[in-house]
């Protein structure tokens, strides 16, 4: 049972931690300058596009103008950069190990000889694997300039023997939401995402704990304060400090990385106060567990930083991950509160399609609510 | 009538027993301190009865409350000031006062009043703006008893409040103490310092966290056959080991 709660103890709490905020520069840089650190490293470091893929290439035919046509495919492509031209093999292993290129294509000196006597002409692609998802990309973007030059070859050929043009079905692809494919405008809502998991579960963590660690504690528990009063008046000042949060990360979001915003503002503002108060709520409840500042914040990070971060669905999809692991990421609330958030920002979606995310938010919020005042005893032991 | 009232009270921290056994009467007004070497219990005895921390045997009453059962509203009653300085150092003299002044819900002409007497008594009135982390030692603990005393506690509960004090703020703090209990307030005093003791109406020795003996200064000298306080309770701890060899 809930006892009745004093406002105004509530209110002197929350006005304490405001002041000590506030005489504390190092936990309103953390609150203000951490997030906005994070998105510039997000926003500009982190890009998940692969295009300018660095090539070297040795054209063994190069006296021939069809081999460099069939050149002329990469060279005005975004997705290759040709950063030089060889002729000997030990250029092209230089360059693969130092990591100047990524891949190598070699024209052998028959190429075009083989393509006019109607026979398969080879071509050899030699590609660094170290880092294997952008090489099986790179490889897909070599196979497709690849295929339509047989294409175009294929029709060239038909022509020249007086048929028409070749039949084929012609796939015609728009993409929504984010038609650029810019991996920035999949990003940067992720990055709020985790500003404000970190933020809220780090800053609250200590919270607690230092009232523990320095004594302050000791004489507040002997007080008739009540164990909700207390929790609810820490919980105030954080969560304005997350809903600051969350403003820097929209208004660098659209203003700064031209994110659009599709969603509703109210919205967003109703559905960031849920995962708020779940946030806040874990890191005031794992403070109180802990009771010292060190062990506190270890705890926070561990059990918010890494699943946000590997777990949401932020970076790494989740419908790749091994099946324990997908079930796993149910227990990561900022999986839920990133659909939302991808949705609000690209799609504009309505409840009618985040309802379910929003009641996961809602059990999240409640439950840590819940836990966060059971846990803290107004005992010394 | 007696204010705070303990029955075999017992506290222990694994195989180690910090409070054994205890049994003690105090009545209204009096003034009882709680002597004993670093480690005998004193602390660990504040809180038992002051329902921050539960016992593992035994019962205690502070003002008709029981310590676990009425734990909270005994704290409406009593005012405890632990050991260590357990005010907030990044906040103003003031600001500190009113803090405890919301927790403690005083409010309207009785806050103010309150507020202006704490200040007066404690001569903290020149340091209202400073912040308590920079205030001295003396200081520091008049701040802490003037936070405790905002919402005119009945027990108070002071755990060795004057360690590290110069003389003269040990004085100053005294003199509010004889000011309390003209007041009926009852006060449970725990030092190490024997000179503070003779100054109570009764003391209790305690050691290993057993009570060992417990009277008026006067009657304990007088039972030993000894000039100080000091001296008796070093025959009585010397009694007490050879009896435990």
């Amino acid at each position: 049972m809930m006892p009745a709660m004093n406002i105004k103890r509530i209110m002197a709490i929350a006005n304490k931690e405001f002041i000590q905020i506030k005489r504390d520069p190092r936990s309103l840089g953390l609150a203000i300058v951490i997030p906005i650190v994070l998105l510039l490293i997000f926003g500009y470091g982190l890009s998940l596009d692969i295009d300018k893929v660095r090539t070297v290439v040795w054209n063994q035919d190069g006296s021939s103008q069809v081999s460099r046509d069939f050149l002329l495919n990469f060279e005005n492509s975004k997705y290759f950069k040709i950063i030089g031209y060889t002729d000997n093999y030990r250029d092209i292993v230089r360059a693969l190990n130092n990591g100047s290129s990524m891949l190598a294509l070699v024209i052998p000196k028959d190429f075009s000889r083989y393509l006019r006597s109607g026979s398969k002409a080879p071509l050899q692609l030699l590609v660094d694997g170290s880092d294997s998802n952008t090489a099986t990309i790179a490889m897909g973007y070599v196979k497709t300039v690849v295929t339509q030059y047989n294409v175009n070859l294929f029709a060239s050929t038909l022509q020249q023997q007086g048929l028409g043009p070749p039949k084929k079905a012609d796939l015609r692809s728009r993409v929504w939401y984010n038609p650029g494919l810019n991996s920035r405008w999949f990003i940067v809502p992720g990055v709020i995402a985790m500003i404000i998991m970190i933020i809220a579960a780090l800053l609250t963590s200590i919270c607690v704990a230092r009232e523990w660690e320095r004594g302050t504690m000791e004489q507040l528990v002997s007080t008739p304060v009540k164990a909700p009063e207390l929790i609810i008046g820490k919980f105030i000042p954080y969560f304005v400090i997350g809903l600051i949060d969350l403003a820097i990360g929209v208004i660098m979001g659209r203003f700064l990385f031209g994110v659009p915003f599709e969603g509703s503002y109210l919205l967003l503002v109703i559905l960031s106060m849920l995962f708020l108060t779940g946030a806040l709520s874990q890191g005031i409840m794992i403070s109180s567990i802990a009771r010292t500042q060190l062990l506190a914040s270890q705890l926070a990070i561990l059990t918010t930083f890494i699943p946000t971060m590997l777990l949401s669905g932020f970076i790494y999809p989740i419908f790749n991950m091994p099946k324990a692991v997908q079930a796993a990421t149910y227990l990561v609330p900022a999986r839920y509160y990133l659909v939302i958030l991808r949705g609000l920002f690209l799609k504009g979606n309505g409840m009618d399609v985040m309802w379910d995310e929003a009641v996961f938010l809602i059990i999240f919020a409640v439950l840590m609510f819940g836990l966060a005042i059971r846990k803290f005893k107004k005992k010394v032991a | 009538m007696s204010v705070i009232k303990s029955v075999n009270l017992t506290r222990k921290f694994g195989s180690l027993t910090a409070v054994n056994g205890l049994n003690l009467d105090i009545p209204e007004g009096e003034i009882f301190g709680l002597v004993g070497p670093d480690g005998a219990g004193k602390t660990t005895t504040m809180r038992l009865l002051t329902g921050i921390l539960e016992p593992t045997g035994g019962e205690a009453w502070v003002y008709n409350k029981h310590v676990v059962k009425e734990a909270e509203p005994l704290k409406e009653n009593i005012a405890y000031m632990s050991q260590r300085f357990g005010l907030y150092e990044d906040l103003t003299v003031l600001e500190n006062i009113n803090f405890y002044a919301d927790i403690y819900c005083v409010s309207g002409k009785q806050r103010s009043d309150k507020i202006e007497q704490l200040l007066g008594f404690s001569g903290l009135i020149p340091f209202k703006k400073r912040l308590a982390g920079k205030l001295s030692g003396g200081m520091k603990q008049k701040l802490g008893l003037a936070c405790a005393l905002i919402h005119t506690p009945k027990v108070l509960f002071l755990d060795e409040p004057t360690n590290g004090v110069d003389p003269v703020s040990r004085r100053d703090f005294w003199k509010i103490l004889y000011d309390l209990l003209k007041e009926k307030v009852t006060i449970l005093y725990s030092t190490s310092y024997l000179d503070e003791a003779e100054r109570c109406r009764r003391v209790g020795l305690i050691h290993k966290g057993s009570l060992l003996n417990c009277d008026t200064p006067d009657n304990i000298k007088s039972q030993y056959n000894t000039k100080t306080l000091e001296q008796a309770f070093i025959k009585i701890i010397n009694e007490y080991e050879s009896g435990h060899k």
